[in-house]
């Protein structure tokens, strides 16, 4: 042993194995703390905000006061920071490594766009104060209202949809608008199996009969079967292009002029927009309706679940219907805002307003500082460094893990995987939860469901060569370890904050609230 | 361009290790007539973050915003002050730059923090259970009714003339689609809510009644009556509350009966930001916890025994259930549901109260204030934070007038309600505790000036 004199180790003792990691009496393990819960360790009677006298008045509550106990614990602002500093060193997050979730986009988020978005100017603003007041806000809007629409070749753009799915639903609204317009009331969707989940779900939503499209060895839609299904029940066929296989639809433009042909329209999910983004204009290839996920191509943080944003553009058959509010831009200059007072001179055909206000302006602000930050030669850049790494991924291990559309040709910004070669009993899961033990988040697992035991990695364009090496390296030692059959593996995670866990637990005995384990005794 | 790392020099190594001689080469799928060969035309090239930041700030200096002037702004949306520690948490990348936690192992964080949040807003709202939040209170309203009719099998929905009109508009949309029949009226200028012609309009037919406390006209009522009598047709009871620090100060619509209790959580931690993002609260007796949307948070334990949190119940949701789920969301308002839970946590029971206390106490000085205004009426015998004041001219013209002087007076009936001239006189004045003494004389004086 290495020791200075006075016999203090300066170089540690190798341990055994059995010895790595004695339990702790709090169970915290250095930097990596457990935390309880609020509801644990805080009070009824503790506050972390001081506030100033309340007037004396006589209440106006009528006989409405809240003489119950709420049961909401508080904590001194110290206790609060520590807990939510504690538990945010239980995530995973791009601002550790690759998050190459496919499908989801989750690259780097600049921390101008979260300065711009804080500006008393934008974020102190009240959705319904006066129009002369906020023009600078709406400014916001319809500046990046004009580069969704440049960049997408599209006639018009509603801003209002709050995420994704909420633009499905607008882009479909707007759909059957158009049809019920014209006295057509067509029943079905057509979806392609690959597609998303919210798709379907969507259709359904807005009372349509969901029919699924099959796709084709190579993992296109099927052209010939989809214009085999074409006829005058059909309101809209919904594609994702690229497609969930990480394909661009070769054929989506033949397949537009089908759909038209036959009275219907085109949606597309542009959850995939990243990979095209200032190379390809969705409008040239028919889309009558795109959402864009302003969180995915355009950067707006996840937050852990959201917000999100999916402003859709329009074609021009479409844009009469959108949703309120919509911005105009006068000839003076100004902006107004087109509302239910004004919608019958202005646009009597809108469906009406799907939400309370204008949408995500704090998303809005981020994405236009995004926008503005690459520019036209920028985004287009992002697309083709977007591509680049993924196809870099794809031929990097298509000789250790199969690639089912590796013969179609180049994928676009997501390299698609599956479960076939792993030695009998080991899944997709497994090296999932092996890649977090090497410090990654995991792929996109099982989905598209098209193809068994999927893994879909989208790398982004904001990750350097050496971070998508390291990746590769991980992801290539997991899948020898799963084709060799190390049993090892099945335990993974090893050294994540939690192991496994148990989600059949979780939904036969859901507890979705805490109970004081005191109280549920005495209950019982 | 300084958020791409890739040098030339490894753009050509990676493209020789996949085989390619060129970027062109892979957009080969790509017909050729849809492939542009250059920059889009008429967009301008990249730009410093100097540069960025400067054109940003020019358009924000454009606004008046809240803090610049006497504000009384509310109808959906309260100007509260958030707590300097808030918006520093939400920034930590961990939670700033993290996905929806579909690999619960290593998103302890983000779940321990939903759970937390479900319990907080249940127990706010009075109600069992919560879900991990929605897109904001009119999406959480619509959600709502369609879950009552799945409940009900019903699927005629009475909507209180007290709901915010733009909640109303939201459900109109949706109910073209669904087919679901909304019956709705306009507000009058009474003191007294609809409560009796709601409980006289339930039949047979009525899914749910959708009341919302305090009401757009800043009302509160007793929602008791009318949940005894939507349980004895079958139907549900839907509250819908736009303001929770109320709920700090006024029993919870859970304890008065409301079988779903939905709202906008803005208020608490999220800020105005022009109207979003914010954060849809979704609660519900325990009994139809499985006819919720949205995504669920539950606690369970990891292989080696230890508690953790996963999502749970997604058996409702679209990722499986595809065009069966019980909604098509997917994102929510993840992080603006931290910042509740955040802003909740330093509160608790004991600052939400002081909060309420406080905003009903300036509430109350105002509105007597205000209405010793020539040609301004009181019409509230019961509020909170919010009360509507009518005045003897048009409250639309008022508030435009009040704004070039530099008063953020309101939110007029006429913007709320353009259909309905009737009640045009009609002026919705929030006070919360960012309003000072000072504020409120120059908002009477303004009046006092304008009405004359």
């Amino acid at each position: 042993m290495t020791m200075l004199k006075e016999g203090r180790p300066t170089a540690p003792t190798p341990v055994k194995e059995a010895h790595m990691a004695p339990a702790t009496a709090t169970g915290n393990r250095a930097l990596m703390l457990e935390e309880a819960l609020i509801f644990e360790i805080g009070s009824t009677a503790t506050t972390g905000v001081d506030f100033a006298p309340a007037p004396s008045v006589a209440s106006r509550l009528g006989k409405l006061a809240r003489t119950d106990a709420i049961g909401l614990p508080g904590l001194s602002e110290q206790e609060t920071v520590r807990h939510y500093t504690r538990l945010s060193r239980q995530n995973y997050a791009i601002d550790l490594g690759l998050f190459p979730l496919g499908s989801c986009t989750m690259k780097h988020n600049p921390r101008l766009n979260e300065k711009v978005a804080r500006m008393p100017g934008f974020a102190d603003l009240h959705p319904l104060a006066p129009q002369s007041t906020v023009q600078g806000a709406l400014g916001v809007i319809n500046e990046l209202a004009v580069w969704l629409i440049k960049l997408t070749g599209m006639h018009g753009v509603a801003m209002t949809p709050k995420a994704g799915a909420h633009g499905e639903l607008c882009g479909l609204l707007c759909i059957r608008a158009a049809l019920e317009a014209r006295g057509d009331a067509r029943q079905v969707v057509l979806v392609p199996e690959s597609a998303h989940g919210t798709n379907p779900a969507t259709a359904a939503f807005c009372g349509y009969k969901v029919e699924d499209i099959p796709a084709t060895p190579e993992g296109r839609v099927d052209l010939e079967a989809l214009k085999a299904r074409l006829g005058p029940d059909v309101a809209a066929v919904m594609i994702t292009n690229p497609n969930t296989c990480g394909l661009f639809e070769r054929d989506m433009k033949t397949i537009s002029d089908a759909v038209h042909a036959a009275g219907a329209f085109v949606y597309c999910d542009g959850a995939n927009f990243n990979a095209i983004v200032g190379r390809v204009r969705p409008g040239d290839l028919g889309v009558d309706a795109m959402h864009i996920n302003l969180h995915k191509t355009f950067s707006t943080p996840h937050g852990g679940g959201g917000p999100g944003s999916g402003p859709v553009v329009l074609s021009e058959a479409l844009s009469p219907f959108g949703p309120l509010p919509y911005t105009a831009r006068m000839a003076d200059g100004s902006i107004h805002l087109i509302e239910e007072e004004n919608v019958g001179e202005e646009m009597p055909q809108s469906f009406g307003r799907m939400s309370a206000f204008h949408g995500q302006m704090g998303m809005f602000t981020r994405a236009l500082a995004y926008i503005l930050s690459h520019g036209a030669d920028g985004l287009r850049q992002v697309a083709e460094d977007a591509v680049l790494n993924a196809n870099y991924i794809l031929r990097s291990l298509d000789d250790v893990l199969d690639a089912p559309f590796g013969d179609s040709g180049p994928c676009m910004h997501e390299a698609l995987f599956s479960d076939k070669g792993l030695a009998e009993g080991f899944t997709t899961l497994d090296i999932a939860k092996g890649l977090i033990d090497e410090g990654f988040h995991p792929m996109t697992m099982y989905f598209p469901l098209v193809v068994h035991g999927a893994m879909l990695v989208e790398p982004t364009e904001t990750e350097s060569k050496a971070a998508l090496d390291q990746f590769i390296l991980a992801l290539r030692s997991l899948a020898e370890r799963a084709k060799a059959g190390d049993e090892a593996l099945k335990g993974a995670p090893y050294h994540a904050p939690r192991r496994r866990l148990d989600e059949t637990l979780a939904a036969r005995k859901p507890v979705l609230t805490w109970t004081d384990p005191a109280l549920a005794v005495a209950a019982e | 361009m300084r958020y791409l790392p890739l040098t030339d020099t490894d753009r050509a190594d990676m493209l020789s290790v996949i085989g390619a001689a060129s970027i062109d080469d892979l957009f080969v799928d790509v017909p050729a007539e849809a492939r542009l060969t250059g920059a889009i035309a008429g967009l301008p090239p990249h730009a410093s973050e100097l540069a960025v930041e400067r054109h940003m700030a020019a358009l924000a200096r454009q606004n008046l915003s809240a803090g610049e002037a006497p504000f009384f702004l509310g109808a959906g949306a309260y100007k509260h002050h958030v707590p300097a520690s808030v918006d520093h948490l939400i920034q930590r990348g961990e939670f700033l730059t993290a996905y929806t936690p579909y690999q619960p192992e290593i998103a302890q964080g983000t779940l321990q923090v939903l759970f937390e949040f479900q319990t907080q807003v249940a127990r706010l709202l009075g109600c069992d259970v919560a879900n991990a939040s929605m897109y904001d209170g009119s999406t959480a309203c619509w959600e709502a009714i369609g879950m009552a009719r799945r409940i009900t099998k019903r699927g005629k929905a009475i909507l209180s003339s007290g709901l915010h009109p733009h909640y109303v508009s939201v459900a109109k949309t949706m109910a073209k689609f669904t087919g679901d029949a909304l019956a709705h009226e306009a507000p009058t200028l009474d003191a007294a809510t609809d409560i009796d012609a709601l409980i006289a309009g339930i039949d047979k037919d009525t899914s749910c009644v959708v009341v919302q406390y305090p009401d757009i006209l800043g009302r509160i009522a007793d929602l008791t009556p009318l949940a005894d009598a939507a349980h004895a047709a079958g139907a549900l009871l839907v509250a819908v509350v736009t303001e929770p620090v109320a709920l700090g100060a006024c029993r919870a619509p859970g304890a008065m009966g409301a079988d779903i209790v939905v709202g906008e959580g803005q208020s608490i931690g999220v800020g105005l930001q022009f109207g979003g993002p914010y954060l849809g609260l979704f609660a519900c007796k325990q009994k139809y916890v499985r006819q919720m949307p949205g995504r669920l948070c539950g606690e369970t334990v990891d292989a080696a025994g230890k508690r953790g949190f996963v999502l749970t119940l997604s058996t409702r949701e679209q990722h499986i259930r595809r065009e069966k789920a019980t909604s098509n969301i997917c994102t929510n308002s993840g992080l603006c549901a931290l910042a509740f839970s955040i802003h909740m946590t330093l509160l608790g029971e004991r600052g939400l109260r002081e909060l309420a206390t406080l905003n009903h106490g300036l509430a109350c000085q105002a509105a007597d204030r205000l209405a010793k205004v020539p040609g301004v009426t009181l019409l509230n015998d019961s509020f909170f934070n919010e009360f509507t004041l009518i005045l003897s001219k048009d409250a639309r013209d008022v508030v435009r007038t009040l704004a070039d002087k530099g008063v953020l007076a309101g939110v007029s009936l006429g913007r709320l309600f353009p259909q309905t001239p009737a009640i045009g006189n009609g002026l919705v004045v929030a006070v919360t505790e960012t309003v000072t003494a000072e504020d409120i004389e120059s908002l009477a004086a303004a009046l006092e000036e304008e009405l004359a």
